[in-house]
């Protein structure tokens, strides 16, 4: 009971970071390359235009729940399996999720690359 | 690629690291907060480590939305997974921690991961978005110029 409470727990954080890291994503692919506006109209309109746009906002607030709710899982759980397990799943998540929403182009080269970063976040943490 | 992209990553590397480090050393400080005890919070804010390991974790989210503004995220966040390796090798050369052999190929994986994704392109999702309608708009260019070649032609008729 405990391994399902706690694997619930990991999944839930690496849901809200996946959908928060998008949703940011997909914030700053519409704001533009930052260095360009700021150069062109300055900070304030980086700013400005960064504030305007909605999927920030929710991007935030998805983040801040996949905070709490890792707080909440590593008290379920231990932190040598609560910890890599979540930031681990969340490359292998944004990836497939990056895919799908932002239209990125994940070949093999990425692909690769995610799931070595994965392997080696867990056994580093581990 | 640019000079300045290139510190923007290593800013989101470096940030990230720093401030993880300066929240853990301050937390370890105040020593556990409770649920039912929120003012706790407060206390451990006013603590500098964590204010200013606070401080820079704003700088490392800045430096990150930065970063997803020219580059994919399956770009950025493989890119910017050294900092792992970086937190590794200063626990083991300056606080001389043990490294397991198990962290050691940890660290190995994911160099070997940085070093593929940073060998290949950054942005792939604006082009996939935008070259339909950027050839779209060339062939209706194509076609209006041939419209007014055809009308300037005929024209003197």
């Amino acid at each position: 009971m405990k391994h399902l409470y706690t694997w619930s727990g990991i999944l839930i954080v690496v849901f809200f970071s996946v959908v928060g890291d998008i949703l940011i994503a997909r914030a700053m692919k519409k704001v533009g390359d930052v260095h360009e506006l700021w150069d062109r109209c300055g900070l304030w309109a980086v700013v400005g235009r960064v504030l305007s746009r909605p999927s920030f906002f929710f991007g935030v607030m998805a983040m801040a729940v996949a905070f709490f709710s890792l707080l909440f899982a590593l008290s379920w759980g231990d932190v040598s399996l609560v910890a890599p397990a979540a930031a681990s799943l969340t490359f292998i998540g944004n990836a497939f999720a990056a895919k799908i929403f932002l239209h990125e182009k994940v070949d093999r080269r990425r692909w690769i690359a995610a799931l070595l970063v994965a392997a080696g976040v867990a056994l580093l943490a581990g | 690629m640019t000079f300045r992209k290139y510190l923007v990553l290593a800013g989101v590397t470096v940030f990230a690291a720093a401030g993880d480090s300066m929240l853990s050393h301050g937390m370890k400080q105040v020593g556990s907060v409770s649920l039912y005890h929120l003012q706790g919070v407060i206390l451990a804010v006013l603590n500098p480590w964590i204010a200013v390991g606070i401080l820079l974790l704003l700088a490392f989210f800045a430096s990150y939305m930065n970063a997803l503004s020219w580059a994919d995220l399956t770009y950025v966040l493989p890119a910017t997974s050294i900092g792992y390796v970086l937190l590794a090798l200063v626990a083991r050369f300056a606080l001389h921690e043990q490294i397991s052999l198990l962290r050691w190929l940890g660290i190995a994986l994911i160099s070997g991961g940085v070093g593929l994704v940073a060998g290949g392109e950054a942005l792939t999702s604006h082009g996939h978005h935008k070259s339909p309608p950027v050839a779209k708009d060339a062939k209706d260019e194509a076609a209006e110029s041939e419209v007014a070649s055809a009308a300037s032609s005929g024209a003197p008729r």
